[in-house]
């Protein structure tokens, strides 16, 4: 091929090109923006260069909702061009690399950004620290991440969208079948981003163990910081398995290794293994900070202790362990045996006794509870029937003999997002409602929220339940369209409706936002949801250092007690703190590796040597860089803290 | 920086006993890394396609001398370490340069090993087999080369500003990242080439 050909993209469409002129119109918007306002300063300063770990999660926060968005409309063409039998809509071609990048997009560009975003911004507060353990690895993290998803991004303009699924299956995603360099931006893209994953997993878990405030001992953590905790700790064991793999990938495709092909002794079934080593660990690092958010919102707005803590970290714990054993599930059909088969259809089971009984734990949390029904508690309310659906659809899939009925189908499809969106989701928008006030200092509408929760859950219901019907039925999924005679059409229109429905909810999040910035009431004080940990006991807005004063604890439950039996959370008076400086280098190094990864795509050799020997010297720029950070002065902090006191009244 | 004169130089700050301990997790992750690079190569190990096995490429003279040289630089980086608890800064810089050198040394041998592979037809992409073979080994390989750099960078911070609670800090997490590669190494010797000659 061309040199130049490659970066043309091979299977052109009238959506494409709208969509490069719509990129490309945003992006000159924006830079005109910034350097009319004249912002490039601040935004260097304050934003580009921080390794403060509540604007690093803003920053995720921004990425999450930007990917929710894209994954989106993917979503919506998908369920476009199946509303009717015979839609001509999108290509075969063209409705691989859109479902291929739905996938991805959703689970590692949305979902984990989204989860990160709640570790960064509530875990430091919750434990009553000042910062995370490696402030600046947590601003590496972030840029790595962020330059991962942009290359991931740009792929549909730049050469081609991958196309063989999210799980890229060899040799579906060999050079043979996957010619375009779309599957090379799968493998990179991941990679850098999964880098960054890894570093967030080995920051959060030193964070946890080292830096609680005393008094906190492990089983006094509030429940999202013990489920954040697991899921780094899952991070950190599945991670590198990924790296591995993608590595492997890679070389298949650039080097012409035999690691997936199907000869000289290549064995595709060794990416399905472990892919799904990975990525089944990886969805209970997304859908356990997810129940620690329900936990404390539950419990918040019950007024109610959480009921059975200890139950709740054990199930949590045994979740973590069995995620790894039950990977072979995922191809219950592909000739593994009958022993295989019964071992993973147990242990796939066995999870939902764990799962369950934090369902129960929350259930009795509710009971003889003060429920308010808040937007936060809508969504956690709406989640325990709609994720036991899910979860009851699951162990169905995890009979191994009947999995030959449905695998491969819509059913599968319905199952998945049945508990990945009343778990995670769910839980991030009620997340986002409720942590909204803290990090901004103004609450989202309740109104707008409360027709968000519910449009959510009849497009939610509307869009998925019929994929149980059609999918048991025989509709496969991945397929681009279907005949008028298999009478799959109306409940496909059925699903369309509903996606369209979720649509209008995300609109109406983004007016809600949009609504409250310009007339919500800023006179919120500090405490607006009358919460229960730690988050709650410093100022809105929440200033650099945090703790003017670090907390003492004495319970699971350290600011309610300090709220209603006068016990004094902040003894002892105000001394200087430590912090660390703002550093470019994190960003200026994810740089380099997104001028590295675009090398790599693209096989521009000279080009990827040059960077990689950039990214090694920033290294070795870090290693001889001497950075202590700095003091705020006692009187520095007397200041700030007088006037966020005169800002709440 | 608050430094707590009662322990040792390199766990004497709150920063540098969160760097040790993050280090750890660090290891952790880099076992998971090479666990699966060993499942796989277990996966693989006979799927040889056309190309030749691992008894037929094996040699065990240049992995006898790679694993001494290893060994024994993992002895002298403990000698380093142990000479930077007795504050010596010059015992502590000779033996981090032996150790480099013998890390050197180990990583000349290597090249040799994957030019004599090459040159026997047992390429990257000969077979599976020798894919993740070159594959685990060049991992490991470059995880040495990696650390010869660091451990430079730090030899020569120790040179200019001493032993103080920041070089010795990452003198120590250095050590560990050696002491590790050697665990990685007994495994890659004991499972891949002693099994692979059996």
């Amino acid at each position: 091929m061309d040199f130049f050909d490659r970066f043309a993209v091979p299977h052109p469409s009238f959506l494409i090109y709208a969509s490069m002129v719509g990129i490309g119109l945003t992006m000159l918007a924006i830079v005109l923006g910034i350097t009319y306002f004249k912002k490039w300063g601040y935004l260097w300063r304050e934003w580009i260069t921080t390794v403060d770990h509540k604007r690093i999660g803003i920053m995720y926060l921004l990425s999450a909702l930007l990917m929710l968005f894209r994954g989106g409309v993917d979503a919506i063409m998908m369920r476009y061009q199946l509303s009717v039998p015979e839609n001509t809509f999108l290509d075969s071609q063209h409705y691989n690399e859109v479902f291929s990048t739905h996938g991805v997009v959703m689970i590692l560009f949305m979902a984990m950004p989204f989860i990160i975003f709640f570790f960064n911004y509530v875990i430091p507060l919750q434990i009553g620290a000042r910062d995370v353990a490696f402030p600046r690895l947590n601003a590496l993290s972030f840029w790595l991440f962020f330059m991962g998803m942009g290359l991931f991004n740009i792929s549909f303009i730049v050469g081609g969208s991958p196309d063989a699924g999210w799980t890229s299956y060899f040799p579906l995603a060999g050079n043979e079948f996957s010619a375009s360099v779309g599957t090379n931006y799968y493998m990179i893209a991941i990679q850098i981003a999964g880098l960054g994953t890894l570093m967030t997993g080995i920051n959060f878990i030193t964070t946890i163990l080292k830096m609680r405030a005393p008094g906190m001992t492990l089983m006094k953590m509030p429940m999202f910081t013990w489920s954040a905790f697991i899921a780094n700790v899952i991070i950190v064991f599945a991670f590198p398995v990924l790296t591995v793999l993608l590595a492997m990938g890679t070389m298949d495709r650039l080097f012409g290794t035999n690691f997936f092909t199907t000869d000289n002794g290549g064995m595709d079934m060794l990416w399905a293994n472990l892919f799904w080593v990975w990525g089944h660990p990886e969805v209970y690092i997304l859908i356990l900070p997810a129940f620690g958010i329900f936990s404390e919102i539950i419990s918040t707005f019950a007024r109610r202790n959480l009921y059975g803590y200890k139950s709740m970290v054990a199930s949590m714990v045994v979740i973590s362990l069995l995620s790894f054993v039950v990977w072979a599930h995922h191809f219950f059909t592909m000739g593994q045996g009958p022993l295989s088969n019964s071992i993973f259809s147990i242990t796939t089971m066995a999870i939902a006794v764990p799962t369950g009984v934090k369902i129960f734990n929350w259930l009795f949390t509710l009971w003889k509870g003060k429920i308010e029904f808040t937007t936060p508690m809508l969504y956690s309310i709406m989640f325990i029937p709609l994720f036991t659906l899910g979860g009851v659809t699951g162990v169905m899939l995890a009979m191994s003999a009947a999995d030959y009925q449905y695998h491969n189908t819509m059913f599968l499809v319905a199952h998945f997002h049945n508990v990945i969106i009343p778990g995670v989701v769910y839980a991030m928008l009620a997340g986002l409602t409720y942590y909204w006030p803290k990090i901004f200092g103004f609450m989202l509408n309740e109104r707008l929220g409360k027709w968000t929760a519910w449009l959510m859950s009849i497009g939610f219901v509307l869009a998925f339940i019929p994929m149980y019907i059609t999918g048991l039925d025989g509709q496969a999924r991945r397929m681009y369209t279907y005949s008028e005679s298999t009478g799959f059409g109306m409940w496909n229109m059925v699903s369309f409706i509903g996606a369209g429905v979720m649509a209008i909810s995300f609109a109406l999040l983004v007016y809600n936002i949009y609504w409250s910035i310009r007339y919500a009431s800023r006179d919120i004080g500090d405490d607006p949801w009358d919460a229960r940990s730690l988050e709650w006991a410093t100022h809105t807005p929440v200033p650099e250092y945090n703790f003017a004063v670090t907390p003492q604890v004495d319970s699971t439950q350290a600011f309610w007690d300090s709220k209603k039996n006068g016990y004094e959370l902040f003894q002892g008076k105000v001394e200087k703190i430590h912090m660390p400086n703002n550093s470019g280098l994190p960003f200026i190094m994810s740089c380099i590796f997104f001028v590295f990864g675009f090398a790599m795509v693209f096989s521009i050799w000279p080009l990827a040597i040059v960077s990689l020997i950039g990214i090694l010297g920033c290294l070795a720029y870090r290693s001889f860089e001497q950075d202590h950070g700095r003091y705020i002065s006692v009187e520095e902090i007397e200041e700030t803290e007088r006037k966020l006191r005169g800002a709440k009244k | 920086m608050k430094v707590d004169k009662s322990l040792p130089l390199e766990y004497s700050t709150e920063e540098n006993s969160l760097k040790i301990l993050g280090f750890w997790i660090f290891i952790g992750a880099e076992i998971m890394l090479f666990a699966t690079l060993f499942a796989s190569y277990f996966t693989l190990e006979n799927r040889v396609g056309s190309g030749p096995s691992g008894a037929e490429i094996f040699e065990i003279t240049p992995v006898l001398i790679e694993t001494l040289l290893l060994l024994t630089s993992s002895f002298t980086i403990g000698l380093a370490i142990h000479a930077m608890r007795l504050n010596r800064t010059k015992a502590t810089m000779t033996f981090f340069a032996i150790t480099l050198l013998l890390g050197a040394a180990f990583l000349g041998v290597e090249i040799y090993e994957f030019m004599h592979y090459v040159h026997v037809g047992a390429g990257l992409q000969t077979s599976a087999f020798t894919a993740i073979l070159l594959t685990t080994l060049g991992t490991h390989g470059l995880h040495v080369t990696f650390g010869l750099f660091w451990g430079l960078f730090i030899l020569l911070q120790i040179k200019k500003r001493g032993l103080t609670p920041e070089t010795a800090n990452k003198s120590f997490i250095f050590s560990l990242y050696w002491h590790f590669l050697d665990v990685i190494w007994i495994f890659i010797f004991s499972f891949i080439y002693l099994k692979g000659m059996m």
